[in-house]
């Protein structure tokens, strides 16, 4: 499953990243890397784009780029 | 033993046969190794305070439901704030600049017998100009800026970008456009600049070219002053200001959806292309430090802005004063270009005094309604301007019957001038930084007509419905 299948308030854990380009860059920089627990936090008014939580920081991201990143689920904790 | 050339092929012919996912899997091990040293090293302690309660704010400010009222209410608050505070204040500045000292320096001048056409030139050109700009922007910039600067401060401005970045995203544009717009907010300029954000030249342009749709600083307070005037003064007085901040709301939002709209049309035909993505944070709300917010908005935004307001009006002032008073045949310069632009003005809904002020403030929006009001009040074969006096009229209420009276002005043209203020061709400071930015004369020149033209069609449309509609 990719990132942008979590619904919001469930968590998972990163695998791989399969953005290439600058794009990649950016998802490794903001700690996207295998093994970081992710969770989903809320969707926008519009239903794009939603943000999760990363290590921290709350960052939103577009459906397509989530689309990119693989993830393993983890069991649901509260929001 | 190899040369040092050969060892140098050999190293560009191995580099060449390293696939790309090697490069890859180098970038990742380091910030697989970054994350975990920084996992060893660094330790969480739960969240932050303030974090439920940022928690609860993020779920109203971009809830379903709530999201989009609720930054329709916070932005309505700050201009009726914005526009209820001001009133009072700007009537006194405006008593004190425009009437009191105004003949004060009259008295002065005949003193000291400076001739007419010096104090004409310098007390009825440049200073009233100069007096009107301050009276009238001052105390709406000096609430605005600090309530603007303390959303800033809170955090809630990337929540908006959060909330409307779909609509970018099917416009075509950057996700970031939504933050260089929120920049266009306070200055043109500085949006255009803020662009440099927008990594893909295609994004970067429209950005730029739209950036012109976020009403600057210069506009809100001709947009504050018709609808207090024209608009608010419809409405039962206890809800007047109300009525009057709604009013500018929604020229604002007319904007956004200008600029979506103009985007949405450059990259489907220009400059064709899909939107690329982008991240945004969404960093925790901090409670505003609300002393230094005043401070620094006062002393970085207000005098700044109102120092180039009043810089731009002493010449403006001059230059309306000369028109107005040197004659070529039977009339003055202004009378001659408003004669002119006075057809293709009431076709539109405006007149041909205030497409000359537009003319004259290319250098800064911020002189606009006083440029408007001297020229309505040299060309009106008024009483008053028979007399010799001009701008003899102290507040809001007086400026309303120069408009009517003297200027033959409906709700129609104030309706249209809000319009115009947010369509119209971007200051000459401005145009600059876009040719400085994209150097490009082609672009310069679209990023300057468009606006302008979408403002005749969009002002032509209104003018021509409400005649059909028998409303003027």
């Amino acid at each position: 499953m990719n990132l942008s299948d979590l619904k919001v308030g469930e968590s998972c854990r990163v695998g791989r990243v399969t953005a290439d380009g600058p794009g990649r860059r950016r998802l490794l920089d903001l700690g996207l890397v295998p093994g970081t627990v992710v969770q989903a936090i809320r969707r926008s008014p519009l239903g794009d784009p939603t943000a999760y939580a990363i290590r921290g920081a709350t960052v939103a991201l577009r459906v397509e780029q989530a689309a990119t990143i693989e993830v393993e689920p983890l069991e649901a904790t509260k929001p | 033993m190899a040369s040092p050339g050969a060892i140098l092929e050999d190293a560009v012919r191995l580099r060449a046969g390293i696939s790309a996912p090697m490069h890859d899997s180098i970038v990742e091990s380091l910030y697989t190794e970054a994350a975990s040293i920084a996992d060893r090293c660094v330790g969480r302690e739960g969240p932050p305070r303030g974090h439920r309660l940022g928690q609860v704010l993020d779920r109203i400010f971009t809830s379903r439901l709530l999201g989009f009222p609720a930054m329709l209410l916070l932005f309505t608050i700050v201009f009726w704030l914005t526009i209820a505070g001001a009133n009072v204040p700007s009537a006194m500045l405006a008593d004190l600049t425009q009437v009191k000292l105004y003949h004060l320096l009259h008295a002065g001048a005949a003193v000291i017998h400076v001739p007419t056409w010096l104090s004409g030139l310098t007390i009825d050109g440049i200073y009233l100009a100069m007096a009107w700009v301050f009276s009238v922007m001052l105390p709406p910039m000096a609430i605005f800026f600090p309530l603007f600067t303390l959303l800033e401060d809170f955090g809630y401005l990337p929540r908006v970008a959060f909330n409307l970045d779909r609509l970018f995203k099917r416009a075509g544009a950057h996700g970031k456009q939504s933050l260089t717009m929120m920049m266009g907010y306070g200055c043109n300029a500085a949006g255009v600049v803020s662009t440099r954000i927008i990594d893909s030249p295609r994004e970067r342009l429209i950005a730029i070219i739209t950036n012109n749709f976020s009403i600057c600083n210069g506009r809100w307070p001709t947009l504050i002053l018709m609808g207090t005037i024209f608009i608010g003064a419809t409405a039962p007085p206890g809800y007047a200001s109300l009525v009057a901040a709604g009013s500018v709301v929604t020229v604002a939002l007319i904007g956004i959806a200008f600029t979506l709209l103009v985007s949405a049309f450059l990259s489907r035909t220009w400059l064709k292309g899909e939107a690329s993505t982008f991240s945004l944070e969404l960093p925790p709300y901090r409670p505003p430090q609300l002393l230094q917010t005043l401070y620094t908005s006062i002393i970085d935004r207000t005098l700044i802005v109102l120092q180039r307001a009043m810089l731009m009006a002493a010449p403006a002032g001059a230059v309306i004063w000369l028109i107005s008073n040197i004659s070529i045949g039977d009339a003055t310069i202004a009378g001659h270009m408003v004669a002119m632009l006075n057809p293709i003005g009431l076709v539109i809904g405006l007149n041909g005094v205030i497409l000359l002020a537009y003319i004259v403030a290319i250098p800064a929006n911020e002189i606009i309604v006083p440029a408007i009001l001297m020229l309505t009040l040299n060309i009106g074969k008024s009483a008053l301007a028979g007399q010799g006096v001009m701008m003899e009229f102290d507040d809001d209420l007086v400026t309303y019957d120069v408009l009517t009276k003297l200027g033959g002005w409906t709700a129609l043209t104030a309706v249209n001038l809000m319009l115009f203020s947010l369509l119209h061709n971007p200051c000459s400071t401005t145009i600059m930084t876009i040719w400085r930015e994209t150097g490009s004369r082609k672009w310069t020149t679209i990023a300057t007509l468009l606006p302008v033209a979408l403002g005749f069609a969009v002002c032509f449309t209104t003018a021509t419905v409400a005649r059909l509609m028998g409303w003027v």
